[in-house]
């Protein structure tokens, strides 16, 4: 692992390249943590004077609170039920592989490539026509499609590893199917299913398009946001709620990407092979 | 009551079925308590099939299997006195060396102390002592298989079931894991069952072996008497060299056959009279031929020596018969035969042969 090889040495210009790209890339998200400390309602440079008064105020507002408890709901739910779908789903792209998977696995994944407002706006031609109301039920709907690919995305590598013998293994040891499901099956895929989980609860927690075409009266923390973005006032503590949100975001996917590796061979955490 | 000359497992006329498909077709076998036994078939012949029967994975069709004394039919694999080595190993992936080795334990409640000391013994026994934190990948395919053994010999079943163990090992590996596999066995007495397609390794490590094709057991004898006595062609061809002669049989009840090449050939009986009068297949190793410079007193048959190769410490001798096409490989073993000198390609020379070195096989 420690010696180079000659395709893995250094390449000065290439890093500097990703670090550009990254910093053009990236740079502008760190704006918003930023400027939610600053004691002003414009975002302008040179900073004066630093607060914490815009968190201060968020807690203070029932609109957010409301708007927070819809977003928990809905992906609670929505991470859940994506996650028990992307179960079978991955167990049987993993395990029969008939013809045609490759074709079902590419349109599930398709929600990843396509636009969203496409398929929302395709959601809510389909509500419209069957009189369905619009809800948070519709939100978490269009959230489904949204999340499947990540849910499927988390659990596919467990799956794909997982050898039908280990459950037969663990019989042939001397133990019954209840034993050998929380000694053997469960252990081996449970990251997978964590990470799926926390994964699909970001992911809806955080989506916009959807929830934007599909909510009805009650609003998800991403379309809050959206709409007091209109209210000069309301701007700075909109960045200190971005902010939260950005930082519970960013913890929960690093958390997800390292629950969903434990166990896992090298190869398959998507680590350059030797 | 079972005695210990009992068989330790009895098969009796099992056959299982895949829809309409008969994978394993009307076996039947005993296996002795101590042996160590192998299935031995090309691939598909239903030997995973057989064992997977045994270990209780797969119910029988038909058939009875008896473990010592009680019949297998109602128990499920985890209370059957056996244990199997996967052909992947089966290594459990999230628990480490020492708690796969452990796995099997917790039925029987040890204290921790003499878990560590159960598990302890084991590691020693299949020589990875201090690998006892490792993963499943963090061992090579030899060392994983090691602790798929040792997960299965500590809970000292009566039975242990392989299946084709040594297949992802590299050449070197195989021999060497070969005989540990054997010295292990014979030190610990228990039954194994092993599962090959590899002729050599069933050959080398076996006390007897059953030969498997298209589901069914073709034959059922020890290394030697596979080699001395094949059945047919294909375990005929297992080892060695071997000349193969079409025959036909002479007139019906006659103790003769003719054969391609050598003429009449007495096989005292042992060819059943066929009406079609279809032809036999008859084997003569290379080393069960006698080779002479001169014509033997009684039946030497003549021919033409056609090449010599040197086998290291002996020769083998190809000699051309009139009436058929591939020359016959005769063996010169040192002080054998009455050839003074090496043949030289192209000298006259008589071959000659007992009665019994005659293999009547079966037809294919
Ligand atoms: N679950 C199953 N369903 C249908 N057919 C099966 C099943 N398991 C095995 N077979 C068929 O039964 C036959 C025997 O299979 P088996 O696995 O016992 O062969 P094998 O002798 O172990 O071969 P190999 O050396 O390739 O492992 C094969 O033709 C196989 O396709
Ligand atoms: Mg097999």
């Amino acid at each position: 692992m420690s010696g180079r090889s000659h395709s893995h040495r250094p390449n000065r210009g290439l890093q500097a390249y990703a670090a550009l790209f990254m910093v053009f890339l990236y740079g502008p998200i760190l704006i918003i943590p930023l400027f939610s400390f600053v004691d002003a309602l414009y975002v302008r440079f040179p900073i004066e004077a630093l607060t914490f008064r815009w968190y201060g105020e968020l807690w203070r507002r029932e609109p957010v609170i409301d708007a927070l408890g819809n977003s928990l709901y809905v992906a609670a739910i929505v991470s859940v039920v994506s996650t028990a779908i992307g179960v079978f789903a991955a167990k049987a792209i993993a395990r029969n592989r008939v013809p045609g998977t490759g074709a079902i696995v590419t349109f599930m994944m398709l929600p990843l490539v396509v636009p969203g407002i496409i398929f929302a706006v395709a959601i809510l031609i389909v509500l419209n026509r069957m009189g369905v109301a619009l809800s948070l039920y519709t939100v978490m709907a269009g959230h489904l499609v949204v999340c499947l690919p990540f849910a499927i995305w988390s659990l596919l590598p467990r799956f794909e590893g997982f050898d039908p013998s280990m459950e037969e293994a663990s019989g042939d040891l001397g133990e019954n199917g209840w034993w050998t499901f929380w000694r053997v099956t469960f252990p081996i895929m449970a990251p997978g299913i964590a990470a799926s989980l926390l994964m699909t609860f970001t992911v809806s927690f955080d989506e916009f398009i959807m929830a934007f075409f599909l909510s009805g009266t009650q609003q998800t923390l991403p379309i809050f946001v959206w709409g007091q973005l209109r209210f000069p006032s309301q701007f700075p503590s909109i960045l200190a709620l971005s902010t939260l949100i950005l930082a519970a975001s960013f913890a929960t996917v690093f958390l997800s990407l390292w629950i969903g590796r434990i166990g896992l061979p090298k190869a398959a955490t998507g680590e350059i092979p030797k | 009551m079972t005695e210990p000359s009992d068989p330790l497992i009895s098969i009796r006329d099992v056959s299982k079925r895949f829809g309409t498909f008969k994978a394993v077709d009307g076996v039947s076998l005993d296996i002795r308590r101590g042996e160590f036994f192998s299935l031995l078939g090309a691939s598909g012949s239903g030997k995973t099939t057989l064992l997977r029967m045994l270990a209780g994975f797969e119910a029988v069709s038909d058939g009875r299997i008896v473990i010592d004394g009680q019949a297998m039919e109602e128990v499920p694999p985890h209370f059957r006195p056996i244990n199997m080595v996967f052909q992947n190993y089966a290594i459990f992936p999230h628990l480490n060396v020492r708690d796969n080795i452990a796995y099997g334990l917790r039925k029987f409640r040890p204290t921790p102390a003499q878990r560590e000391a159960m598990v302890d013994e084991m590691l020693d026994l299949i020589k990875l002592p201090g690998y006892g934190n490792r993963r499943a990948h963090e061992l090579s395919g030899g060392q994983r298989q090691r602790v798929a053994l040792a997960r299965a010999l500590i809970l000292k079943p009566k039975v242990l079931l392989l299946d084709e163990p040594l297949g992802a090992l590299d050449k070197q590996l195989r021999e060497q894991m070969q005989l540990e596999l054997r010295l292990l066995q014979q030190k610990l007495g228990i039954t194994f069952v092993l599962v090959t397609h590899d002729q050599e390794e069933a050959l080398t490590l076996s006390d007897r072996i059953a030969v498997m094709s298209k589901g069914a057991v073709i034959q059922v004898d020890t290394p030697t008497g596979l080699y001395e006595r094949p059945k047919n062609r294909v375990i005929a061809g297992f080892i060695g060299n071997m000349n193969f002669f079409d025959a036909t049989p002479s007139s019906t009840g006659s103790p003769q056959v003719d054969v391609q090449g050598l003429g009449l050939v007495a096989v005292n009986g042992r060819v059943r009279a066929r009406s079609d009068g279809a032809t036999t297949l008859i084997a003569i190793r290379p080393e069960k031929l006698a080779l002479h410079s001169e014509a033997p007193v009684t039946g030497g048959v003549a021919g033409v020596v056609q090449a010599l190769q040197y086998l290291g410490g002996r020769h083998m001798v190809h000699v051309t018969l009139a009436g058929r096409d591939t020359p016959v490989a005769v063996a010169l073993q040192g002080g054998q035969a009455d050839v003074t000198l090496t043949p030289a390609p192209g000298q006259p020379v008589w071959i000659s042969w007992k009665d019994d070195a005659v293999l009547v096989l079966d037809a294919d």
